[in-house]
């Protein structure tokens, strides 16, 4: 008796030991992104992680799935988020990080190598408002800075009467909805205000979160969305992907230019018709171009300059290199607009090549 | 040999659990030590500032500590109507028959419920229903939040009074009895009374629950970052500043924020083990 419950229990023992080697396996081979090198004549084969912004994340999704399909290259991108994106490339977790908002003087000198900043599609802040039989609701910059602000309270406020001549606004609360969490769609959103409204420059700011005056606060662009979409008198900022993805109601706002204009691509990617900096960390908001719909952003994909870091094989740089080549690659830029993104312009996709262009292995540069 | 052996895994897994909650409070304590240090303890516990602007940051825990402090005690509050009828009829009046066992599974059924569901039951349905009532413009507040809250600890205190109740020896139930007193009455004077401190201990587990529950909260209270002065108003809790604002936080943000998880985990402690102390001296 004693012997046979010797071996059930050296049986159940052995098992547990094999169950955990094979657990330790699972994790070695999870955690083992190690360059497969070249199987198949000339094409470097390398698999490439990737996480930040959530804003591009259905897009990217998208276009890395296309990707892999053509190369055989897995890219695996984690939504967590700009800041994330940011900390990520600074540990040097990830092949790249994507963020919504430029490495500021600070962030940048605070990374351990020179970081090049590769604008990946564009998008764009929408407001949504919640107010029955409303249609084409006409906001300016200075309106929307109001409103936010707390000082412009009743849909019917003479000044939102003076610029809607047409429609015929209720007596109604206005309840404004911002992001409860810190997001690069309120950096965008309140850049665009402080450089309309100088109270607002003055007593707001910009920012990824900022120090609230007024309204109800949601959390995420699907938060707000739900939040606008059951209050009645509501007005929400939603980022574009989002919004334009469902049947909102979405107001018309008024450029630099004086003109009244929706959030379409062709808008949105007008915004970066002007003159841009070579290393493209610039903010397109409040674009003096006609047809430009005002509250417009890059997204970009960050990445070290020099690929020899962290024992990273030549083979993953030239992969790196020739995936970027392919964000920006018309290819990509079609899919941008499908989804309710707007392609880069034709000045910003030189850029963006030139920028590619620039990563270097061992101070090489990449061929691709 | 296998006694041994035994012995030393139990052990071993009772350590492992004891020093990853050590691990915890250490991570929870170092982290935020630069928050704690920038603004000091008091400073931080009663001050209302929330002000992440660059340049201009603030922190102040005190709108949280409010928040999560006024809707755990209002669900408490509104709980009561409903969890203690519950283990009256499941405890006393139908104790052991079968109504009660599906009366009860019925109400644990509550706890399986994801946090989320609750929270969008609260938005879509009884969201419209306290703005149709006209208590506020957009239904979000601390109100609303407590009424999903109560919902959600409802089985809590509930499953765990009727055990204490149930708990009430027959003798002294039977010795009411026999000298002529009523149902309502036993209950009154002698199981309640019996009882009495078990049910308190119940509901005091039942709001250490409430303090930390974090999604249905965040998706009712409004997420406003100053403390609610009236029923209607919007505010925050600790729980749900956190899972609003962890994902994007770096720096002295990021320190206050764990700071206030710290904190909250302080009072949930102090809570859950005064409700042990309570039940401990019963059970003695």
């Amino acid at each position: 008796m004693q012997q046979i419950n010797e071996t059930i229990y050296n049986n159940v023992t052995m098992k547990k030991l094999s169950f955990l080697t094979l657990i330790l396996l699972l994790v070695f081979a999870c955690g083992n992104k190690e360059t497969k090198n070249n199987d198949n004549a000339g094409a470097d084969k390398a698999d490439l992680s990737g996480a930040g912004a959530t804003f591009p994340q259905p897009f990217y999704n998208i276009i890395f799935k296309d990707y892999t399909s053509k190369t055989g290259n897995n890219v695996t991108y984690g939504g967590i988020g700009s800041g994330g994106g940011i900390r990520s490339l600074k540990d040097k977790t990830v092949d790249f990080g994507a963020s919504d908002a430029y490495l500021s003087e600070t962030e940048l000198s605070e990374m351990e190598a020179e970081v090049l900043h590769i604008p990946t599609c564009m998008g764009a802040v929408v407001l949504s408002y919640n107010l029955k039989d409303v249609k084409d609701l006409k906001l300016t910059g200075e309106l929307v800075a109001d409103i936010f602000l707390g000082k412009i309270t009743k849909w019917d406020d003479s000044r939102i009467k003076e610029i809607n001549p047409g429609l015929n606004l209720p007596n109604k609360t206005i309840t404004p909805v911002y992001r409860s969490d810190g997001s690069g769609t309120t950096f965008v959103f309140t850049d665009y205000l402080t450089k309309v409204s100088p109270e607002w420059e003055k007593s707001m700011g910009a920012g990824k979160s900022l120090k609230w005056k007024a309204g109800i606060a949601a959390k995420g662009n699907p938060g707000v969305a739900g939040s606008v979409a059951q209050t009645d008198g509501s007005i929400g900022y939603i980022g574009s992907e989002y919004a334009l993805s469902l049947d909102i109601p979405i107001a018309l706002l008024q450029n630099s230019a004086g003109n009244f204009v929706e959030p379409s691509a062709a808008n949105i990617s007008a915004a970066a018709n002007i003159e841009l900096p070579s290393d493209m960390r610039t903010m397109v908001t409040n674009s003096p171009e006609a047809s430009a719909y005002p509250i417009s952003c890059f997204t970009w994909i960050i990445v070290y300059k020099e690929q020899a870091y962290n024992k990273r094989s030549e083979a993953q740089a030239n992969v790196l290199s020739d995936f970027l080549n392919y964000v920006i690659s018309p290819d990509a830029q079609n899919v941008a607009a499908n989804i309710h993104y707007a392609p880069l312009p034709e000045k910003a996709l030189e850029n963006a090549k030139n920028i590619v262009s620039q990563l270097t292995y061992n101070n090489e540069s990449i061929k691709k | 040999m296998k006694d041994k052996i035994f012995k030393y895994l139990l052990f071993l897994a009772a350590c492992l659990v004891l020093f990853l909650s050590a691990g915890m409070v250490y991570a929870l304590i170092s982290q935020s030590l630069s928050a704690f240090s920038h603004f000091g303890v008091t400073d931080f516990v009663t001050t209302a500032d929330w002000d992440p602007r660059e340049g201009e940051e603030k922190y102040g825990a005190l709108s949280f500590i409010v928040g999560t402090l006024s809707t755990s005690l209002l669900a408490l509050l509104f709980c009561i109507p409903f969890s203690f009828p519950v283990a009256l009829f499941n405890g006393e009046y139908f104790k052991g028959k079968k109504i009660a066992t599906v009366v009860s599974s019925i109400v644990d059924l509550l706890a399986g419920i994801p946090s989320i569901v609750f929270g969008l039951w609260g938005f879509y349905t009884l969201r419209p229903f306290i703005i149709s009532l006209g208590l506020s413009e957009q239904g979000f507040g601390v109100l609303t939040a407590s009424v999903v809250l109560a919902i959600m600890i409802i089985p809590y205190a509930s499953s765990l009074s009727t055990e204490f109740i149930s708990m009430v020896p027959n003798k002294l139930k039977e010795g009411a009895y026999s000298l002529g007193d009523t149902q309502l009455n036993v209950i009154a004077n002698v199981s309640l009374p019996v009882a009495g401190s078990g049910i308190f201990a119940s509901y005091i587990l039942a709001l250490g629950r409430a303090l930390g529950e974090t999604m249905a909260v965040t998706m009712l209270i409004g997420n406003t970052n100053d403390i609610p002065t009236k029923l209607t108003d919007t505010g925050n809790t600790m729980a749900s500043i956190i899972a609003n604002q962890f994902g994007e936080a770096d720096g002295l943000k990021l320190s206050s924020l764990i700071a206030i998880g710290l904190l909250l985990f302080i009072i949930t402690a102090l809570i859950n083990s005064f409700a042990k102390l309570v039940m401990q001296r019963i059970l003695k």
